[in-house]
């Protein structure tokens, strides 16, 4: 007797349809999976046993072979325990197989044959859509989120017992509630009126939400920049509904994605900095997204950014430039997204508090500070701003701006650039090319001369200019201005970082 | 052989006095004040520091071939120039213990235009010396100097160590490039070694000498005497940041000998870096804050003064507030509105050449 049942399992973060055989014959008890299994696959054996006789039906005392096809594609995690299940009682009779054949199956199962949720229910429903099935039976928790897809019958099932009913035709499961499972955490969004004096840093953080543009703030201990970055989020424009399902996928895989439905937030990601290489970009023997697509249309916040392992930070440097990352393991390439904007912190120099007196710095200490931020990544970073300590009227005084009203300047530069740049694949100034930067910043002469000027000095490279002039489109956009005009470059050019001893020591 | 202007008995001289290195600094050892030693004939240097080499050494120093000197300096594309020569700078013979010979990276003819005569009728020069290990504040002083001074035409003179002296060198080459290096060393050898770059520059723009013949790789007791040569140099002899027991403080003591002037830059009485500097204060040193101060005694007082600027009101009115003081976009920010012009009238000055950007975010303005 044989029986077959369609399943999924995530390569990256695409669904692959995966096809699980049944067969049982006469013979020895026995039961053995094939088909290039990883352990917590082999493992299912006693996990399918154990529900299928906890939830009341018979396991067939008969020689069970499992075979997952194609048998050359690697396959991990416990998402196979459903369907194994259901392809056992279809071949034994307990099932109906035809039913079997129009749906996809996937969760974990308990010994007692209750269903779990498990990561990539997103893209397990994308696959199902795009197999032509009619409909996925999947772990309850996860229903929300797999009807996102739209196209197809989802039917979320708490129990072994409940799925047999539901293939049967006997049941109809009710959609949860959306609060259903796991409660959501309260997002409480920090805002920027809990931030005095700092109106220059406010300013740079309201250009790079506006343009997503690249951020490093440096300063002393304790003035604020970590606070301040903290709060970008509260400035970011809403997710589109696009952003938002792409956001979902790459968080349900990860396993991160607790909320039901579509993401609602921009993810802000800030990895600790003794993270690693595959930590921050995604890797490992079955390849897992990592924090810069865990960031994808958000936010990485690198604090401490000179004590991040220099592999760490050069790994960054193709995530950052493409807006993806490729990560090649054994046969197989898996593809990332990682359009996310930097957002980075570091001292001044290794105790703190250069340049003020208190400084306890050698030059070679500074050189060597300044060494470890310097070169290809340093390139990629379109705005420097060194935090003060703000002066002690301020600190006292009014708030000095509001996430409400920057949003709401954000916002607008926005909506000016979507105008532009519909149609180019660019979102921000920050995505622009090389391409679109040319047809859409055009410079009147005098606003050229300084750009020219500093290149020639040899302050900028050819990438700085190109930066340089993505800031400055979006200042004009934030100032609403068409043109790009002269104070806009000068501003755009004071925020690079190339300019000697900015942050380095001198001679 | 052009460029080397060096007598035999110099050139010999020289010679003894690098293979005796190994001695002198055995003595140096002894307590012995290396300028005595210094300031020794040949034979009282063989009689004395000899030992049990003295014959031998004054056999080979009779057989010396002294135009393989000559040929091995100008291989090492350096100038040598003895104190018998014309281009010989007139003020190092206030030195009872001047160096024979001068080796010269960058011409003895810009030599002369930058240090030469003596100090009544020569160019001016200003020796700005300090510690190696500066904080970031003395590095900007030192640089400041350097470049107001250079740009006012006053030579530039350091010993190209990490920190001060570098930095002084650094801000010399940002304006007219007059500055002149010693070294402990040999004039072809960079030293520290990361300063090889400093060192190119210099050579290119300005001058690197040295007592010692090309190749030769310092010891300790050829940095206390090249010192001496520094301080002979100069008009005037700066102390930018030192610590009670800094060797800069034995260029300000040879000034002091000499009867040069000697400046030091104030620094808070707590810091034990500047303890050096605030001590030479106490007993009199020129207060010296900025390169006005230095010129102010060098050069004399007002004869210096920089042109009126012409530039827009906008952009003056940002430039006052620095120079006043309120030196980082911060201080100059009230509202996140404010930030775009002002950042951009910065950078209009920095473009213009009026401001520097310093570490920190600070913003340094550019004496004109």
């Amino acid at each position: 007797m044989l029986a077959r049942v369609t399943t999924f399992t995530i390569d990256g973060l695409e669904p692959r349809r995966v096809t699980v055989e049944v067969d049982v014959r006469a013979g020895l008890p026995h039961f053995t999976i094939v088909g290039l299994a990883d352990r917590a696959v082999r493992e299912s054996r006693e996990r399918v046993k154990g529900a299928i006789l906890n939830s009341g039906f018979d396991f067939p005392l008969k020689r069970v072979t499992v075979n997952l096809a194609p048998a050359s594609l690697r396959k991990a995690g416990p998402g196979f325990d459903l369907a194994i299940a259901c392809a056992i009682l279809a071949a034994v009779g307990a099932l109906p197989a035809d039913a079997l054949e129009r749906y996809a199956v996937f969760g974990e199962l308990g010994l007692s044959g209750e269903i779990r949720p498990c990561r990539g229910a997103l893209a397990v429903a994308e696959g199902t859509a795009r197999a032509g099935l009619a409909g996925l039976v999947l772990p309850r928790e996860r229903v929300l989120e797999a009807t996102l897809v739209g196209d197809i019958e989802v039917l979320g099932a708490a129990s072994l017992p409940q799925v047999a009913e539901i293939l049967r035709g006997n049941e109809r499961p009710e959609p949860p509630e959306p609060d259903d499972g796991v409660v959501a955490l309260p997002v409480r969004h920090l805002d920027l009126a809990d931030v005095r004096g700092h109106a220059e840093v406010i300013e740079a953080l309201t250009i790079a939400a506006a343009g997503g543009h690249n951020l490093l703030l440096s300063g002393p201990p304790g003035v604020g920049k970590t606070m301040i970055a903290r709060r970008m989020p509260s400035i970011l424009p809403p997710l589109t509904r696009a952003e938002a399902l792409e956001v979902t996928r790459v968080h349900s895989v990860a396993g991160l994605h607790y909320g039901a439905g579509l993401a609602s937030e921009r993810p802000f990601r800030a990895p600790h900095h003794l993270i690693s290489a595959s930590g921050l970009v995604g890797g490992g023997p079955v390849p897992v997204p990592g924090e810069a697509s865990l960031a994808h249309n958000g936010v990485l916040f690198l604090d401490e950014l000179a004590e991040f392992p220099r592999p760490a930070l050069e790994a960054l440097r193709q995530p950052l430039e493409d807006g993806r990352v490729a990560i090649v393991r054994g046969q197989r390439t898996a593809i990332f997204p990682t359009r996310f904007m930097l957002v980075a912190a570091t001292n001044p120099c290794p105790c703190g508090h250069a340049p003020s007196r208190r400084c306890r710095c050698n030059e070679g200490d500074l050189a060597r500070h300044a060494r470890r931020l310097s070169g290809p990544l340093l390139d990629r970073i379109d705005l420097l701003v060194h935090v003060q300590r703000p002066a002690v009227e301020r600190l006292a005084g009014e708030p000095t701006a509001s996430s409400a009203a920057e949003r709401a300047r954000v916002v607008d530069a926005r909506e000016r650039q979507a105008a532009r740049l519909d149609g180019t694949g660019a979102a921000c100034n920050g995505q622009m090319d090389a391409r679109v930067l040319r047809r859409h910043v055009r410079l009147a002469s005098e606003a050229e001369v300084p750009l020219l000027d500093a290149y020639r000095r040899g302050d900028l490279s050819a990438r700085g200019r190109d930066r340089t002039l993505r800031v400055a489109r979006t200042i004009a956009d934030l100032a609403a201005s068409d043109a790009v005009l002269r104070d806009h470059i000068v501003a755009a050019l004071g925020y690079r970082h190339e300019a000697s001893g900015a942050l380095g020591a001198v001679a | 052989m052009t460029g080397i202007d060096a007598c035999d008995a110099c050139l010999s001289r020289t010679w003894l006095i690098a293979h005796l290195a190994g001695a002198i600094e055995v003595a140096r050892h002894e307590k012995r004040r290396i300028r005595e030693i210094l300031a020794l004939s040949e034979e009282q240097l063989l009689a004395s520091l000899g030992g049990m080499r003295a014959a031998a050494l004054a056999g080979e120093l009779e057989a010396l071939d002294v135009d393989g000197l000559r040929t091995s300096v100008d291989e090492a594309g350096l100038e040598a120039l003895c104190r018998h020569a014309d281009t010989y700078p007139a003020r190092l013979h206030d030195l009872d213990d001047g160096p024979a010979v001068l080796f010269v990276a960058g011409g003895a003819e810009r030599l002369v235009d930058l240090v030469g005569g003596d100090l009544d009728d020569g160019p001016r020069a200003v020796a700005v010396v300090g510690t190696r290990r500066a904080s970031i504040d003395a590095l900007e002083v030192a640089r400041g100097l350097g470049r107001g001074l250079a740009a006012a035409r006053v030579t530039v003179v350091s010993g190209m160590a990490l920190g001060v002296d570098s930095a002084a060198h650094t801000g010399g080459l940002e304006s007219s490039g007059r500055t002149v290096a010693v070294l402990a060393g040999g004039a072809d050898v960079p030293y520290p070694p990361s300063k090889a770059r400093l060192h190119r520059l210099i050579a290119e723009h300005g001058c690197v000498v040295s007592e010692l013949p090309p190749g030769f790789v310092a010891m300790r007791w050829c940095f206390p005497a090249r010192n001496r040569i520094i301080a002979a140099l100069g008009h005037m002899t700066i102390v930018v940041e030192a610590a009670q027991r800094s060797g800069s403080l034995i260029t300000a003591e040879v000034a002091a000998d000499l009867g040069r002037e000697i400046g030091a830059v104030p620094g808070p009485v707590t810091a034990w870096r500047s303890a050096g500097a605030n001590a030479l204060l106490r007993d009199g040193a020129v207060v010296i804050r900025d390169a006005r101060d230095a010129l102010d005694a060098v050069v004399g007082v007002d004869r210096h003064d920089a042109p009126e600027l012409h530039i827009e009101p906008r952009l003056r009115d940002v430039l006052v507030a620095v120079a006043d003081g309120r030196d980082t976009l911060a201080a100059l920010t009230h509202t996140p509105a404010d930030a775009g012009p002002t950042l951009a009238a910065l950078t209009e000055l920095e473009l213009m050449g009026h401001l520097r950007r310093a570490p920190g975010g600070r913003y340094v303005v550019i004496p004109q």
